[in-house]
């Protein structure tokens, strides 16, 4: 028996869905293994995950207020991973946009809610935009690696986020709880009935997803960033100017990351505090990676990892961790990683 | 005052030790061309198989060891990925960090708040480690750390004086002139994935088994990542890594001792990460590259043109 | 005994027969020059001796023996050693490490081999290249960073390397291409040193004047066949020129005289830097007239790359002007020049010209997709972008499924079609052609000539650049002849004298 290896001349779509259908099947299996190991049957296991994150009215509420943050940095994310510029940075992004709408919101209290909201809107999209234009300005001045400035940055701006809750801002009814006060109802984002869903950051999440799909495919500036990632060399000749792209496409990726922590503040936490994001920045990179760099995919992939986390909750009541889910995550970015050697490549097996 | 500069260098040796043994077998991997960024999550899997089976069979040791050979296997996978597969090598990291974190989650559940029964080795030199402020500073520590700084020799004496070392700097430079010579610049980059990937998950083994010791969800809390930037910062040199572990592992120390003072623990602890921004920055222009900046072919997986 | 004998070597790729029926002979103690063009089967016969290839007939004898090299490490163990005109050396390590990476770890089949790993061989090694240095006249720091090194004294780190490897044929492919004149005759002392010892020398050249002055026999390639094999002190330059291009009639295209016009290309003291930083286009001064085709004559490396990349904004000018219809664009953009109306078709198609992954419409807009139509301000006109495309197809005759399908996916002869399709359409006022019809299939070949005599027509300033030397002759009004970054001579196509452009080509002024 032989096994040679070619490379494939172009991937199909079908290719491409059945490798990602592959790929995540491959990280059921894996974890299930694990799972029995640990002694949890995981057939009930995925149950229970599948009912509690889309099983009920109220599980899925859940799911979408988990999957709006993952929405927003994805579609953001897909736009620089496009570029090949890959921003790992978009956890620290969404925290400079969380502390800077905080920051309005703790200011001025009193203030209506027409004027608060759009302002902390506004400079949430501004300070997580800086935070995502250093990486690239670094890029482009000194030809540092985006994902290494990013990823530093990111501690940089949780340590900045645990300066200002262990000190200057933490609130003076608070008891030692490393949180801000509460913000005022003028400063928290309005829910969906019952549910914890935010839905102006929802709708913002939808509306810009489409939007960037639409200028990725459709515009002039698309255009150049696609080109930009598949072939610099041929874009440069194309008279593309790489500064501009990379400029830009950190400055929006940085800025969407940075609404969705308005989002998570102003729309679940009500307040500053540790922990507001479970990683959300990290878990937006699978989202954006699944959905091919595809804006449009990035909805529904991103409700399906909103459904994980969901899930991560009702499971620990069979005795698994919550760790389980970074455990789910690792495996199918490991295997949607690896799945791409068979979009480029064929195993052709010979007797 | 005395004693305390004496705690104050026994604890920074202690601390460091943890970033110089991961910074070692980075600094391995990544002269051979291999970009890793699955070192929290490998730390951690070391952290917590090495007290899952020190606390199970009693032996310290052998927690270390398979703690060390579970690590080696994550060092594979990535290696598989990078080299095998050469698929995006910063995303095979990341996802190996997370699996790492799961993992360590899941089967650390039933190690939380158990004390380790063996005790705490340390083993004082004879004579030596009286010495006032030295003493125990060089003296007094475990044989991991101790282990850590005679791996400093060892490995800048691999690298830069032996043919293997010859190899891997050569193969992380231009991996096109290894190959026409003959020499397999896959086998090269496994084997310094897989060794690098041993001494991570000795560093974590250290962390749980000797610094603190216990095992507690979470608790490498990105250590891992300042052992990429403390990469970057000795710029791949081992013994710069020994003065960068030091000097990071000390300004973790001072964190909270510097606190009556004013300062903020928590942004004394950003800066790490920004020193190594700008040791990036420092490293990048074309005369520093070729003095100490990162090995040119780092990242890019090895296509031979034909 | 002959140090190299080879016998009947034939080899043929997929476009073109490489090699036909060669016979090669090197004696020990010989500096044996192999002259042609390029794309006259020099370095493929080489690297068929250094066992990068096999040939398809033929056979090969070293010291009266048949061998069969599979690969470099065979040639290199029966002691053929290879200088390549791209040096393969680590830049951040010193010379000995260098040296050391080539000691040879799998002759040695035990288990314990690793062992050897572990071994510190720079000490052995200085000493050995220390001697190797005494002996052969080659001096060079073991402990230099190869970056500290000049380019001469890297390529003596390069023959240092095959000699320490135990060989007694050295193959040195265009070594002055990257040397100063003064390193030149360190080199040329060097051989000499070498060949005195016993060793044998092939010297890949397209230099007449080099070629005369050191090699002691030359062999004449042209297209793949042996044109004679001569002792050098019983031949002179312009036998070795008319043996390197010949004398047959040339296929001349149907061309309609052109009166000149404007002029639409002037460049002034042109002078520019290399990726090596050395000085690649020397004080060059030309223009181009609209309706006219100049073409630049010469062998690959001797500033071609740099000259069409500077005009069309790729790279830096040290000196000069460059204008484009009265406009000074010297330090403009890419963009910018393509705005006052210059095509650039490039040499590399496809690490430049286009955009692999993407489709054959959006490849044939890749240059103009943010010019009216294609754009309406922000966005991208589909329809129109495939309407142009359609009609492209149709017009000059691209194979391709569908006008959404990936690029990559055409055959070499079609990108190039789709590459001058998009260049040519619009009428340019310049155009720059690099290589236009290298390695396509004859149609092919063809077809883009035909389009390049259609622009010119239409009044366009062609800037053609080609080893072609046929090529250059069947489609310019006007020739230059190009040689490590000057200008060599100009002359009128229809008056040309081949011989005359084979010396100069070669380097030597007429």
């Amino acid at each position: 028996m032989k096994i040679s290896v070619e490379t494939r001349e172009a991937t199909s779509r079908l290719t491409t869905l059945l490798s990602s259908i592959l790929s995540i099947g491959l990280a059921l299996c894996v974890a299930a293994i694990i799972f029995m190991g640990y002694r949890v049957n995981p057939l009930e296991a995925y149950r229970r995950i599948l009912l509690s994150a889309f099983g009920s009215l109220h599980g899925f509420s859940e799911t979408i207020v988990k999957a709006i943050p993952l929405m927003v940095c994805a579609a953001g994310l897909a736009l620089a991973f496009r570029a090949k510029l890959w921003n790992i940075g978009a956890e620290g992004q969404l925290i400079l946009g969380a502390i800077s709408s905080s920051w309005v919101a703790l200011t001025f209290p009193d203030s209506p809610s027409f004027l608060l909201i759009p302002s902390m809107f506004g400079l949430s999209f501004l300070f997580g935009s800086i935070w995502g234009l250093v990486p690239g300005l670094l890029r482009v001045k000194f030809g540092t690696q985006v994902a290494i400035t990013s990823l530093m940055m990111n501690y940089v701006a949780a340590k900045i986020l645990e300066y200002l809750v262990y000190g200057p801002w933490k609130g003076p009814a608070e008891w030692g709880f490393p949180q801000t006060s509460k913000f005022s109802i003028s400063a928290q984002l309005p829910r969906l009935a019952q549910t914890r869903i935010h839905y102006p950051t929802l709708l913002f999440g939808i509306i810009f997803s489409i939007f960037l799909h639409i200028i990725v495919s459709k515009s002039r500036f698309g255009f150049e960033v696609r080109a930009t990632g598949e072939n610099p060399q041929a874009a440069r000749y194309a008279g593309m100017e790489f500064f501009k792209i990379a400029i830009i496409t950190m400055l929006v990726s940085g800025g969407l990351a940075g609404v969705a922590g308005f989002g998570e503040v102003a729309g679940i936490q009500l307040r500053l505090r540790m922990g507001i994001s479970p990683g959300y920045g990290y878990t937006a990179i699978i989202v954006a990676w699944l959905s091919r760099l595809n804006s449009l995919l990035v909805i529904p992939v991103s409700l399906l990892f909103g459904g994980l986390l969901v899930g991560g909750d009702a499971i620990q009541l069979m005795g698994l961790p919550f760790a389980a889910v970074d455990l789910f995550n690792g495996l199918i970015l490991l295997f949607v990683v690896s799945g791409e050697f068979l979009n480029k490549h064929k195993i052709k097996v010979k007797y | 005052m005395i004693n305390a500069l004496e705690a104050f260098l026994q604890a920074t040796v202690a601390a460091g030790t943890t970033y110089l043994l991961a910074t070692l077998g980075e600094i391995l991997t990544e002269r051979s061309g291999v970009q890793n960024l699955g070192v929290e999550g490998t730390m951690i899997v070391g952290a917590v198989i090495g007290f899952a089976v020190a606390h199970t069979s009693g032996n310290v040791w052998l927690g270390v060891f398979i703690a060390a050979l579970t690590s080696g296997i994550l060092g594979g996978v990535h290696a598989f990925v990078c080299v095998t597969l050469q698929q995006n090598q910063i995303v095979s990291g990341l996802a190996i960090t997370m699996l790492g974190i799961g993992i360590s989650g899941l089967l650390g559940k039933a190690y939380v708040g158990l004390p380790l029964s063996t005790k705490l080795l340390r083993y004082s030199v004879p004579f030596l480690s009286d010495i006032p402020v030295l003493g125990p500073f060089l003296f007094n520590h475990d044989p991991l750390t101790y282990l850590s700084i005679i791996l400093v020799v060892v490995l800048w004496y691999f690298l830069f004086r032996t043919r293997g070392g010859i190899i891997i700097r050569s193969v992380g430079e231009n991996p096109g002139a290894v190959d026409a010579l003959g020499i397999s610049v896959e086998r090269t980059r496994y084997v310094c994935t897989v060794l690098g990937g041993i001494l991570i998950g000795l560093a974590g083994a250290y962390l749980s088994l000797f610094y603190t010791p216990a095992w507690s969800e979470g608790m490498t809390g990105g250590k891992g990542w300042i052992v990429v930037g403390l990469t970057i910062f000795s710029m791949w040199s081992p013994r710069r890594a020994l003065f960068g572990a030091y000097l990071f592992g000390g300004v973790e120390v001072l964190q909270y001792r510097l606190q009556p003072l004013g300062i903020s623990p928590s942004l004394l602890a950003a800066l790490p990460y920004v020193v190594t921004i700008v040791a990036l920055m420092f490293g990048a222009s074309e005369r520093m590259r070729k003095r100490v900046g990162a090995p040119s072919a780092l990242g890019k997986p090895y296509k031979r043109d034909d | 005994m002959n140090a190299v004998e080879m016998k009947g070597i034939t080899k043929r790729f997929p476009n073109v027969l490489a090699n036909d029926h060669v016979d090669f002979r090197v004696a020990s103690g010989e500096i044996h020059a192999l002259l042609g063009e390029n794309g006259a089967g020099k370095t493929t016969l080489m690297n068929i001796l250094f066992g990068l290839y096999k040939p398809d007939e033929g056979y090969i004898l070293l010291r009266g023996r048949k061998v069969t090299l599979r690969s470099p490490k065979d040639a290199i163990k029966l002691g053929i050693g290879m200088v390549h005109q791209h040096f393969k050396l680590v830049e951040t390590n010193t010379v000995a490490e260098n040296i050391a990476l080539c000691l040879q770890i799998d002759d040695l089949k035990r288990p314990l081999k690793f062992l050897r790993l572990l071994q510190n061989p720079l000490n052995d090694v200085e000493n050995h290249i220390q001697d190797l240095s005494n002996k052969y006249d080659l001096n060079v720091d073991p402990k230099a960073k190869i970056w500290q090194l000049s380019l001469g004294e890297q390529q003596r780190v390069e023959i240092i390397k095959t000699l320490f490897q135990g060989a007694n044929v050295l193959i040195l492919d265009e070594p002055t291409s990257v040397l100063t004149p003064g390193e030149v005759e360190e080199l040329f002392n060097t051989l000499r040193t070498i060949t005195d010892e016993g060793h044998a020398v092939v010297f890949i050249s397209h230099k007449l004047e080099e070629v005369l002055k050191i090699s002691d026999r030359v062999t004449v390639l042209r297209n793949g066949r042996v044109m004679a094999s001569l002792s050098t002190s019983e031949t002179d330059k312009e036998e070795l020129a008319r043996l390197m291009v010949g004398r047959e009639v040339l296929f001349r295209l149907e061309k309609k005289q052109r009166t000149r016009s404007e002029p639409v290309l002037e460049v002034k003291n042109l002078e520019a830097l290399s990726d090596k930083g050395r000085l690649a286009l020397k004080n060059l001064t030309f223009k181009v007239y609209s309706g006219e085709i100049l073409g630049i004559a010469g062998v690959s490396g001797n500033g071609q790359k740099e000259l069409a990349e500077v005009i069309t904004g790729l790279r830096n000018t040290e000196k000069g002007k460059i204008n484009i219809l009265g406009v000074d664009v010297t330090e403009s953009s890419p963009m910018t020049i393509l705005n006052q109306g210059t095509a650039h078709i490039p040499e590399e198609r496809i690490k430049m010209g286009i955009v692999p992954n993407m489709s054959v419409s959006e490849n044939l807009v890749l240059r103009r997709y943010n010019q009216h139509p294609f754009s309406k301000g922000f966005w991208l006109d589909a329809d129109i972008i495939n309407q142009y495309s359609e009609q492209l197809i149709n017009e000059y005759n691209i194979v391709t499924p569908s006008t959404k399908t990936p690029v990559k996916l055409l055959s070499g002869g079609n990108i190039q079609k789709l590459i001058l399709a998009r260049e040519t359409s619009w009428n340019p006022k310049l155009i720059i052609a690099s290589h236009p019809t290298y390695g396509l299939d004859v149609g092919a070949t063809e077809q883009i000539r035909q389009l390049l005599l259609e622009q010119r027509e239409k009044g366009a300033a062609i800037l053609l650049i080609s080893e072609d030397l046929n090529e250059i002759l069947s489609l310019s009004d006007r020739i230059i002849v190009m040689f490590n970054g000057e200008f060599f001579g100009e002359m009128l196509a229809e008056t040309a004298n081949i011989e005359k452009i084979g010396l100069m080509m070669a380097g030597v002024k007429t």
